[in-house]
């Protein structure tokens, strides 16, 4: 289905200036954004460069070598995080792909649906829906963690990895960008012409509709992976057993074990930037979908 | 507002059993009574190695009472007493937790604390009257036994003070003349800094001087912040700030490590369990460092404070809380599971009995220069001078962060951040909905 996305987006990639039509015309270097984009890039990626580096440094290098002079304790590293606990490390990493990976798919189904049908269906309260969903957006959803954690304690599905796994499928941002880009890409006159045809309403969806929504969907997909992998807040009240955590629940105890234990920097930076990985690989792998969202609806707007 | 009734009430509990009067707060009824068959109980801990010492009591006293205790790690911090609260509001608490002395309080007031003192009253004789003071709140009911404790003491380069020509003070007075003899000896170098990240040391050196935070009079909660003894303490560090005699900068950071590694501090008032901070932090000068008793605010006093410290106790949701005081009992009072712990988890026991047997008759490694360093410890953790814990620590400790640290980098007025850290803890408990004495 993503193949057929791909292929008609395409075209319309093509059509953007600078791409297909030969090298762009060459301009003078505009000094003032060029530098103040670089300062911006600096600002962000030197923090990733100080964990990349610090990564590699051993427990005595840590504070005492130059700051961005990389260190020779990469591998004793990754082999001290490996052995701790019985390398309960990799359970939390494979429970943060479990959490992310499903939570983000099963948001994103969710999200195609419920956007299509807002984008599609006139029926009566649709915007008053809409609106709700709208005001969802701009709730944070850490002030729900609490309120979420009462409501699952009631069900007794706390401490359970669905407890993490529930509050994560409906997401009002989802839901949202959906709706506008079914609105966007789904054009009414196709739908009327599968209902003509005899196409039933869930058979024009899942044939017709959801391929031409493929591009908003990764965008989704991507945003809420993200969202969930680094979520704190929501996991740390749900659960209790240290063998369902998340990545970013576990460096936490790592780090605050109690002041008479010597505290595991190396471990919990390690663990950080090996943690980091698997995002960078999926924004690598992701990103031509997502480029490919971003023309595609400028051009059909 | 049945939730905020709820809290009045129950910290009218607390408060009147603080009182003079000798009152079993909530005289729980027990609904655990005399259980048969197995009994599986949760325990939230956030010590390091604390499953191993529970497998020992799974495979031995919990076999034959078929009580199994099952670990589940968390982080330490006020975070965890947020979680342990919410999961009570849910009826979800594990039956076993750690809390901190000073998070005692803050639990018993919101009723999640189960009172064991019928099932465990009797291992009051093995701690120090001040640690046992802090899990019964001064009342005849026990909501915790003691576990570790973090008494103050003072640590310093060994070679560096004789470099320089400094002795090793024994009053604060004289403290403040060692750290302006090493200002004029080597202006770059500081004897220590005042940290405003660290409200625990703040609240031990208070301790020290004889600060009373949170007493009880009647039924009212009284704040005592901005005593006479805590303001002593502010302007003692306050004057050396001002003055430039020592830093002002954070401790826990990467360049506070750095300082102490590289010898540009050379002291650090910490508590017991310093060693294995200095481990990582110092790594190079293992073997430099001495510990010796905490300065004295006079010549005739004996005393410390304390930093740190936590105990094991048993929730008002647990099912089973006579197997749970029980365990909790073994953890901290038998010899094989302290062994255990000391070794395991590197903790400083409670226990007086421990503080001199298995892991403690020899020094810690990094230490090892300084042979007689657990019996110097035990010595001084017997001179603990007795704490006042209240409802809302972590909000004076919030209110201290943000207006000492303000004061420290500012290297303005201490008693002005005192101040606003008193009023701050006072708004919260009326907020919360306690009566407090002015």
């Amino acid at each position: 289905m993503s193949s057929l996305a791909v292929r008609k987006a395409q075209p319309a990639a093509g059509t953007t200036p600078g791409t297909a039509q030969g090298p762009p015309p060459r301009h003078r270097i505009a000094w003032v954004p060029t530098v103040t984009l670089l300062l911006g890039a600096v600002y962000c990626l030197l923090p990733v460069a100080w964990v990349v580096i610090a990564a590699t440094k051993s427990g005595s290098e840590l504070f005492s070598t130059f700051t961005f002079l990389p260190g020779t304790g990469f591998a004793d590293n990754v082999s001290d995080l490996s052995a701790y606990r019985d390398g309960v490390y990799w359970q939390w990493m494979g429970n943060s792909a479990l959490y992310a990976g499903l939570g983000a798919l099963l948001s994103t189904a969710v999200s195609a649906v419920s956007g299509y049908a807002l984008a599609t269906y006139r029926f009566r309260g649709r915007e008053t829906m809409f609106n709700v969903l709208l005001a969802g957006v701009l709730m944070p959803p850490v002030i729900l963690a609490v309120p979420q954690y009462l409501l699952l304690a009631e069900a007794d599905l706390t401490d359970s990895y669905l407890s993490v796994l529930l509050p994560q499928i409906l997401s009002p941002y989802g839901v949202y960008l959906s709706r506008i880009y079914a609105a966007a890409a789904v054009p009414a006159d196709v739908v009327e012409a599968g209902r003509m045809d005899g196409a039933g309403e869930w058979r024009i969806f899942t044939r017709i509709a959801l391929p031409m929504m493929v591009p908003g969907l990764v965008t989704v997909f991507l945003f809420q992976f993200v969202a969930v992998w680094n979520n704190f807040l929501l996991p740390y009240i749900m659960l209790s057993d240290d063998e369902k955590f998340p990545i970013t629940l576990g460096l936490y105890t790592l780090l605050e074990q109690g002041a008479n234990t010597p505290a595991l920097y190396t471990l919990v930076i390690t663990g950080a930037f090996l943690a980091v990985l698997p995002l960078v690989v999926l924004f690598l792998v992701v990103q031509r979908f997502w480029s490919l969202d971003l023309l595609s609806g400028a051009v059909k707007s | 507002m049945p939730n905020t009734k709820r809290r009045r009430l129950v910290a009218t509990t607390v408060a009147v059993a603080l009182g003079a009067t000798a009152l079993a707060a909530c005289g729980s009824s027990d609904d655990s009574g005399t259980q048969s068959g197995p009994v599986s109980l949760t325990y939230w801990t956030w010590t390091p190695g604390m499953d191993k010492v529970v497998d020992l009591w799974n495979k031995g006293p919990g076999k034959e009472q078929q009580i199994t205790v099952t670990v589940k790690k968390q982080a330490s911090g006020d975070t965890l007493v947020t979680k342990i609260l919410t999961a009570h509001k849910a009826g979800k608490a594990p039956d076993l937790v750690q809390a901190e002395y000073q998070t005692i309080p803050t639990l018993v007031s919101n009723d999640a604390l189960a009172d064991i003192s019928d099932q465990v009253g009797d291992a009051k004789g093995k701690f120090a009257e001040g640690v046992w003071q802090q899990t019964t709140l001064g009342t005849d009911a026990v909501y915790a036994i003691p576990q570790d404790i973090g008494p103050m003491m003072f640590y310093y380069r060994e070679d560096l003070f004789k470099k320089y020509g400094l002795t090793v003070p024994t009053t604060w007075d004289e403290f403040a003349e060692t750290a302006r003899k090493l200002k004029k000896a080597a202006p770059d170098k500081d004897l220590t800094t005042f940290s405003a990240n660290d409200s625990g040391l703040f609240a031990g050196l208070a301790q020290q001087a004889g600060a009373k935070w949170w007493t009880t009079s009647g039924e009212k909660w009284k704040v005592g912040i901005d005593d006479a003894a805590t303001r002593k303490v502010a302007d003692f560090w306050g004057g050396l700030v001002e003055e430039g005699a020592i830093d002002n900068q954070p401790m826990y950071t990467p360049a506070w490590n750095k300082a102490l590694d590289t010898g540009q501090q050379l002291a650090w008032v910490s508590a017991v369990w310093a060693p294995g901070t200095l481990t990582t932090a110092a790594p190079d000068t293992k073997g430099k460092w001495a510990m010796a008793p905490l300065p004295q605010w006079s010549k005739s006093e004996n005393r410390t404070g304390s930093w740190g410290g936590s105990s094991t106790g048993v929730t008002t949701d647990s099912g089973h809380k006579d197997a749970a005081a029980e365990f909790a009992a073994w953890l901290n009072t038998d010899r094989d599971a302290l062994n255990a712990l000391a070794k395991e988890s590197g903790i400083y026991p409670a226990s007086t009995s421990a503080q001199l047997s298995g892991a403690f008759t020899s020094p810690p490694e990094y230490f090892s220069n300084q042979p007689d360093f657990y019996t110097k410890a035990a010595e001084i953790a017997e001179t603990t001078a007795p704490s006042a814990w209240g409802p809302n620590v972590n909000v004076a400790y919030t209110s201290f962060k943000d207006a000492f640290g303000a004061a420290a980098k500012n290297k303005s007025d201490f008693t002005a951040a005192l101040e606003t850290m008193q009023d701050d803890t006072v708004a919260d408990l009326k907020k919360q909905g306690f009566e407090v004495a002015r």
